[in-house]
């Protein structure tokens, strides 16, 4: 259950952004959230209400972008879609696929006032 | 399927069928935006009053931050600095002992040691004549950069050497949290199943070498070596894989061979500098 320290991350993501933009209320956090990132939107959402009580951005909703994952073939030479670390290539069906997309784990934007 | 943006989500599944949260204590379900550019349209919602900052920030960039400054401590140093990573009970510290053992009239050593409880890993490795400092992450699942910067101020560091980090016994969450090291450096034991690579592919992703260990136990169990590589190599195409035994000492040889290359490189390029 790590996503309790990476909502802490995003916490601290926060507390700077309001100390270089100026703010002191977050009404929404939007996380960008990779399909091979590792990382739980469910249990990211799980904690996230817990972490934030009591912080500027206590009771702030919380929005997530779910990216899909992308990787290269290595058999096919190009960029192809993949659900997941260990799915094949859906053109040859190989397993020849260096991930390279959707592992993004990001604060991508505050609604903040 | 999620109704915010009709993507899959990833939500976790218990039989098959999504895990629904309708009734937690805190907050609602997920709700998920679609991507910028792909109906754009349908995720907008009040901003009319409200200030939107643009953050673009990587969540772990604190951890990553100071993980940067341990990498650059290495680097001054000249230690070669290497994560441990398992599940619970794979032989990390057994292994540990005999590589130590066989590594500490050649380099200068140190190793810290990540458990939630106790003293007793950093007791063996001290038993050895290797410094050993214990970090207890209490609840915690994982070390992150922090906590390894801040023991690194309680010993003396290997300058020349080898840094071990035995990270704590999971498979899961130290895959994510940089400590700073040159490489994770991940075991697994033959009595674990050969397909731990696909049930636990971000650790496997994340590694720069595998030991396979307690390959003397292979004659008793029913474990495919091959089909565990193959597992392994569908995650992470290139990864290198050292059968070894901490008990016996088979595949030692090849495992410090692959450290020693790692020391070459590192006196490398401080000739280069």
């Amino acid at each position: 259950m790590h996503e309790m320290s990476l909502v802490e991350g995003v916490l601290q993501v926060i507390e700077d952004s309001a100390r270089a933009n100026h703010f002191s209320r977050v009404k929404t956090v939007c996380l960008e959230i990779g399909a091979l990132s590792g990382v739980e939107p469910e249990a990211i959402s799980f904690c996230f209400d817990l972490v934030m009580k009591g912080t500027l951005a206590d009771g702030a909703r919380l929005e997530i972008i779910a990216t899909e994952g992308q990787g290269w073939c290595h058999t096919c030479g190009q960029t192809v879609a993949v659900r997941q670390r260990h799915d094949p290539c859906p053109l040859c069906g190989g397993y020849q696929v260096q991930p390279n997309g959707g592992m993004e784990m990001k604060v991508k934007e505050l609604e903040v006032e | 399927m999620c109704t915010t943006c009709g993507c899959g989500g990833h939500a976790a599944l218990i039989g098959g069928k999504a895990m629904r949260r309708e009734a937690r204590k805190h907050g609602g379900a997920v709700a998920y935006r679609a991507p910028a550019g792909q109906a754009a349209g349908e995720a907008a919602h009040d901003t009319a009053q409200a200030r939107i900052i643009r953050v673009e920030r990587d969540i772990l960039a604190k951890n990553d931050a100071l993980a940067a400054v341990n990498r650059a401590l290495f680097a001054s140093r000249n230690i070669l600095a290497l994560n441990l990573v398992s599940s619970p009970g794979s032989g990390k510290t057994t292994l540990l002992v005999r590589t130590l053992r066989a590594l500490k009239e050649k380099f200068p050593l140190a190793v810290i040691e990540g458990d939630q409880q106790t003293d007793n890993d950093a007791e063996r490795i001290r038993a050895t004549g290797v410094e050993a400092i214990q970090i207890n992450t209490g609840k915690g699942c994982h070390l992150d950069a922090l906590m390894v910067e801040q023991a690194m101020q309680q010993i003396a560091l290997p300058q020349g050497g080898v840094l071990f980090i035995e990270n704590v016994g999971n498979l899961v969450c130290p895959a994510a949290f940089d400590l700073g090291e040159a490489a994770k450096v991940a075991m697994l034991s033959v009595t674990e199943g050969e397909d731990k690579p696909l049930k636990y592919p971000d650790m496997f992703a994340a590694a720069g070498v595998v030991l396979l260990n307690k390959v003397d136990l292979l004659p008793y169990l029913d474990f495919d070596v091959p089909l565990c590589i193959e597992y392994m190599r569908r995650i992470n195409p290139g990864i290198r894989v050292i059968l070894t035994s901490a008990t016996s000492g088979a595949g030692m040889d090849e495992w410090l061979e692959w450290l020693e290359s790692g020391m070459k490189q590192l006196a490398a390029r401080e000739e280069a500098k």
